[in-house]
């Protein structure tokens, strides 16, 4: 088990490692941020300063040796357009997207499961038709898509809440968010409905397929012999079984959820680590993009070591196969 | 599709047997919803090709744009006599023009990569499945790995890393997409390889180049297929996205996306059909596809077969 662990810990940090060079050699290849920075009618002295200054007169691989030694101690560089260090100005916008992220995976919960039980007790009836359409629809529409759709009918048609922005924050147990306040939460509500989206089609699914198969074992049909009511067969003993596969893909898709923000917080100028991302890249801000690239990363690995670990904790045979590779 | 009652016979018929194309054809067209949507998207893949034929104007052509027409709502006339059906976006073009010069550089950028992914993919699949040993292990652990990551983040990570321009964002999506190809072949052709006309094949001598691409590879392709279409939609979703973001395809290369973005700017002051229209084209394209995709698998996949 420990050898087990450590190896996956190792392979980990290679990872992280060859992300590091790909993101930083790939990223400082681009574009010419001296022409963004300096202004126009700088003679060529201002430039050269500004260009000693940031660093970008030398050798790309010393400029990535000093940003390796700098991201093992925490410093992953200064923004070129904030001048403030690019890691604290991803931490300050990352519980802006904590919080949409977290919403909109309890709004695909709590949509989805429900929607997918229904789909998956009645599948001939026209209601679950319906609802499987609309899964695939909603698998197929392009998540910006219907974030301006959302933005067109209820903030400039119907006018019941914000279009843009976070709103007003509210203070509980020492966490500042926009969910304990009344105008954070109007606000919160389209960006987050967006972003469940595709994570509701995905639930409705997961559950759909999970209850049809539940629904034809023995411990179903001994449970319907025993004589117990419909309801209890189903909230009791069916969704107890499904309920623990359906939730970890669905914890697992927490990631991707932070991915897809960049797009909604685009949209709803949601003040997060996504938009902050794309404002870099059209900015040419490049510590930012380096900076968020790597949080990413590391994220994702983290998220694949703690699944991989666990299930080697629930099935020892994924243990015994990495060995024998 | 006028023979299409032939190819179901009304009569059993033992003498007549049914080539597998033809069962593939009825069993396909035996859904109403996928015939639709094949349809749909023969219909949208016919204005693209026409575009500069059936529309009023081209849209970047800078003779032919008017200023004074911006704006305009949906059935106004414009300056130069015609009506425009679909309105006009904020530079004075025609949007019905633009859509479907959009749609042209959409489906260009989208099955182009596909078309470029799915060979990457499937040579890199093959590979691994016949080499075995260390290479596969070694290609498989990269597959694994990329498939860890949404393949939109993998695509936005390149591009930021690339920049804009077409050649760059087909690049990055190939490089998103070409994971799914390569373990889909693998996995077909593991099952194949241990098949016995393959081990047929061996002892009669046959070079292992030809073993794979000529005896195993046309084995692999109805999973091929399905994955093939998935993500050819999903490809011109991607770029579509990545345009809206300002970071995938530039002005001057306006697919579907870059007009949904510019007329994202008008949206809240109630001028909706600059991004709704353009919207609404590339939601027929992808769903379409993927209504394909979805009844191909079910007819392809020999386990749902009756």
């Amino acid at each position: 088990m420990t050898v087990f662990v450590i190896r996956r810990l190792l392979q980990a940090i290679l990872v992280v490692f060859l992300m590091s060079v790909i993101v930083f050699f790939g990223v400082n290849v681009v574009g010419d941020p001296v022409h963004m920075l300096v202004n126009p009618e700088a003679d060529q002295s201002e430039i050269a300063a500004t260009i000693e200054r940031l660093g970008l007169d030398r050798p790309i691989w010393e400029q990535y040796l000093l940003f390796l030694k700098g991201a093992v101690q925490g410093d992953l560089g200064n923004s070129f357009i904030f001048g403030e260090p690019a890691l604290q100005l991803i931490l300050q916008h990352m519980p802006a997207t904590m919080e949409l992220a977290f919403t909109a995976l309890t709004l695909a919960i709590v949509i989805g499961i429900p929607l997918g039980l229904y789909a998956g007790l009645y599948p001939d009836n026209a209601i679950s038709k319906g609802i499987m359409a609309g899964s695939i629809v909603g698998f197929s529409l392009p998540t910006f898509w219907v974030g301006l759709m959302l933005i067109m009918l209820f903030a400039v048609e119907l006018g019941w809440v914000p279009a843009t922005g976070r709103g007003d924050l509210g203070s509980f147990l020492g966490i500042q968010s926009s969910l304990f306040t009344a105008d954070g939460l109007s606000h919160i509500f389209l960006p987050a409905l967006n972003l469940a989206l595709l994570k509701i089609s995905l639930a409705i699914r997961l559950t759909r397929a999970g209850v049809r198969e539940a629904m034809g074992q023995d411990y179903v049909k001994y449970a319907r012999a025993k004589g117990l009511k419909t309801r209890r067969i189903i909230f009791v003993h069916v969704m107890k079984n499904i309920m623990i596969p359906v939730v970890t893909v669905m914890g697992l898709e927490f990631g991707s959820l932070i991915g897809f923000s960049v797009v909604t917080e685009t949209i709803f100028a949601w003040p997060g680590m996504g938009k902050l991302l794309i404002d870099a890249i059209l900015q040419l801000d490049r510590p930012i993009v380096v900076a968020y690239l790597m949080i990413i990363v590391m994220f994702f690995v983290l998220i694949n070591l703690l699944v991989d670990i666990l299930y080697s904790i629930l099935d020892p045979r994924v243990r015994l196969q990495d060995q024998g590779a | 599709m006028t023979d299409m009652t032939a190819a179901t016979p009304a009569t059993p018929d033992a003498a007549k047997v049914e080539t597998p194309f033809q069962r593939f054809r009825s069993e396909f067209f035996e859904s109403r919803v996928a015939t639709f949507a094949l349809a749909t998207f023969g219909v949208i893949v016919l204005l693209a090709v026409l575009a500069p034929w059936i529309t009023p104007q081209n849209p970047y052509d800078l003779a032919q744009v008017d200023v004074m027409d911006g704006r305009l709502a949906p059935g106004s006339e414009a300056f130069a006599g015609y009506t425009m059906w679909l309105g006009s976006d904020g530079a004075g073009r025609d949007l019905y023009s633009a859509i479907l010069y959009g749609l042209r550089i959409s489906l260009a950028v989208g099955l182009a990569s596909g078309v470029i992914a799915l060979l990457v993919g499937t040579v890199i699949g093959l590979v691994a499945a016949y080499a075995g040993g260390r290479i596969e292990a070694i290609i498989m652990r990269i597959v694994d790995l990329q498939l860890s990551f949404p393949a939109s983040l993998v695509a936005l990570m390149l591009v930021a890393a690339l920049g804009k321009g077409v050649d760059k964002i087909i690049l990055a999506l190939v490089v998103a997409q070409w994971a799914y190809y390569a373990r889909t072949v693998r996995g077909t052709a593991l099952v194949e390889r241990g098949k016995e006309y393959v081990e047929a094949a061996q002892c009669l001598g046959i070079s292992k180049a030809r073993i794979v691409f000529r005896h195993i590879l046309p084995n692999c392709m109805a999973p091929l297929i399905v994955v093939g279409t998935v993500q050819t939609a999903s490809a011109i979703s991607l770029e579509a996205t990545l345009s809206f973001l300002g970071v995938g395809l530039p002005q001057t290369e306006p697919s579907l996306g870059v007009l949904i973005a510019n007329g994202f700017e008008y949206m809240l002051s109630g001028r909706y059909w600059i991004s709704v229209f353009p919207g609404l084209a590339l939601l027929f394209t992808v769903v379409s596809i993927n209504l394909v995709g979805d009844h191909l698998r079910d007819v392809l996949n020999p386990r749902m077969r009756k």
